[in-house]
């Protein structure tokens, strides 16, 4: 045990039930490696079972919609309805995803790096409320271990019945997406398939399949414990809870943070040691999300409401800062290129529009001759014509790209780019 | 279930469709052809008027990729 951080570590585990106290899902303040399971049960105390009996389940269920909790993936919907949907099936398995396949964020592999069996809760839980007889928990490969660790343990100490599986994601943009999850499952091919059937009628081996993403399985495991008026105790009326967070680019210290949803933006930025030199532009949301003003976002709250106006939400928990010194058009080209080449090669307008779009994208950014009318009748062409929403989000990124940089593309095309520094990680190009 | 006259819609599975173009020759009404030669479906119901020909162009899809979906 570490007994230097004995006592401030004591002092979490008692302020982790009071309801306005963050972090929850993480433990506060430096705790080296993943909470084990006896850290676990005496931080949040032991998992209350909702048992076998149906009544019990559907009040949790109930809970769940009273709490609010949405899916923290991306999509943010509510996940007391795919509770329900899918317990309506015969049957069913849950997923636990934690592929995480976006470059920019950290949030999944942070927590579950450090909260392990908060997520395992979560699962084993949201099988008990759907009537789930297996698990599959999808872990990124940097934090595989951690799970079997953690499974293992649990497995030792004798709790819970619920076959848990492990599998290693799918490293790929798109191998996020849930049919893309529940296709790399069963068949080891992490492309989406087509709608219909949905998840929650036929999915993993033709089972109603829950598909939620690590984050909101951890939610879960705690609104089980201390109740929906708890979780709702931080957050806005509409987007009730707390979210994780990755902050990265031209901030002083990258991190994840967990915050209350609505809290303003620059408040947000703060947590990272705030500002590591003048921004013009925040990402947020992530490689599928939009890029805003800095300063016309930074008392805004961060939540789907909040940034509305701006035509911007929170996806998946993602602020990146753009310094005055990067090109945002630039980073949205290099972006624009990763998104064409993570396209699963199934759609024809995916597979040939994205990367028409981004050559269009390079062409601006590089200042060599482009069209960007035609660039904008292929942002349209290409928008909502896939299986699943991978071309919508890339237009999304753009769209936004030549709304904000907008301005800029006039000392493109006479060859002056601003950028000497760059924020957004992409991973190197595959052999195609 | 007196499907003939009620309000259906044309789906295409992008993944099964190949971008042959047959549907887009057959049903100019309805379809036409994106910069790189694959279907884009006009929004909304299939007019009553079309959806014989709607229902013809469906079989005939050489990837099976167009589906007509009745709306309750």
């Amino acid at each position: 045990m570490r007994t230097a951080d004995g006592l401030q570590h004591q002092a979490e585990l008692a302020s982790t039930r009071l309801p306005g106290h963050l972090p929850r899902l993480l433990p506060a303040g430096f705790v080296a490696g993943p909470a084990s399971l006896a850290e676990h049960l005496a931080r949040y105390g032991p998992l209350p079972s909702p048992g076998v009996n149906g009544g019990r389940r559907e009040a949790l269920i109930e809970e769940v919609d009273r709490a609010g909790l949405t899916g923290r993936g991306g999509a943010g919907f509510p996940t007391a309805r795919k509770l329900a949907a899918v317990a309506a099936g015969r049957a069913p398995v849950v997923v636990a995803n934690g592929t995480e396949g976006e470059p920019a964020s950290s949030k999944d592999k942070v927590l579950l790096a450090r909260s392990p069996h908060l997520v395992l809760d979560g699962a084993v839980l949201a099988a008990e409320m759907v009537g789930a007889g297996q698990i599959v928990i999808v872990a990124h490969s940097s934090v595989r271990e951690i799970v079997d660790d953690a499974v293992a343990e649990r497995k030792r100490g004798g709790c819970g019945q619920i076959r848990i599986k492990v599998t290693t994601a799918a490293n790929r943009f798109v191998g996020g997406q849930a049919s893309a999850v529940v296709h790399w499952i069963e068949s080891g091919i992490p492309t989406p398939t087509a709608t219909p059937p949905r998840l929650s009628e036929r999915g993993l081996g033709a089972a109603p399949t829950l598909v939620q993403n690590v984050e909101t399985l951890a939610h879960l495991g705690l609104i089980a414990r201390y109740g929906a008026s708890w979780f709702r105790s931080v957050g806005t009326p509409q987007e009730a809870g707390s979210m994780l967070v990755t902050i990265l680019g031209a901030v002083r210290e990258p991190c994840v943070q967990e915050i209350a949803i609505g809290t303003p933006i620059g408040a947000v930025l703060s947590l990272a040691g705030g500002p590591s030199a003048p921004l013009q532009a925040l990402l947020l949301g992530g490689y599928f999300g939009q890029w805003v003003d800095a300063a016309a976002a930074a008392s805004l709250p961060f939540s789907w409401a909040g940034l509305a106006d701006l035509g911007a939400g929170v996806g998946a928990g993602l602020i990146a800062a753009l310094p005055n010194d990067s090109c945002g058009l630039a980073e949205t080209a290099k972006v624009a290129r990763y998104l064409a080449d993570e396209s699963a090669g199934q759609c024809g307008p995916c597979v040939f529009g994205l990367a028409a779009v981004a050559d269009q994208v390079e062409r601006l950014a590089d200042g060599r001759t482009s069209e960007l009318g035609l660039l904008r009748r292929w942002l349209g062409q290409v928008d909502g014509r896939g299986a699943c929403s991978h071309p919508d989000g890339a237009v999304r990124l753009i769209r936004s790209a030549l709304d904000r940089f907008g301005p800029e593309l006039e000392q493109h095309a006479q060859g002056r780019c601003c950028g000497t520094s760059s924020v957004l990680p992409v991973p190197p190009r595959r052999q195609r | 279930m007196t499907a003939r006259a009620a309000r259906a819609r044309l789906r295409v599975d992008p993944i099964a469709c190949d971008g042959r173009g047959l549907c887009a020759e057959l049903l100019p009404e309805l379809i036409t052809l994106d910069d790189w030669g694959f279907p884009i479906i006009r929004a909304g119901d299939v007019p009553a008027r079309l959806q014989a020909d709607t229902r013809q162009t469906v079989r005939v899809c050489p990837k099976l990729a167009l589906r007509l979906e009745g709306l309750s």
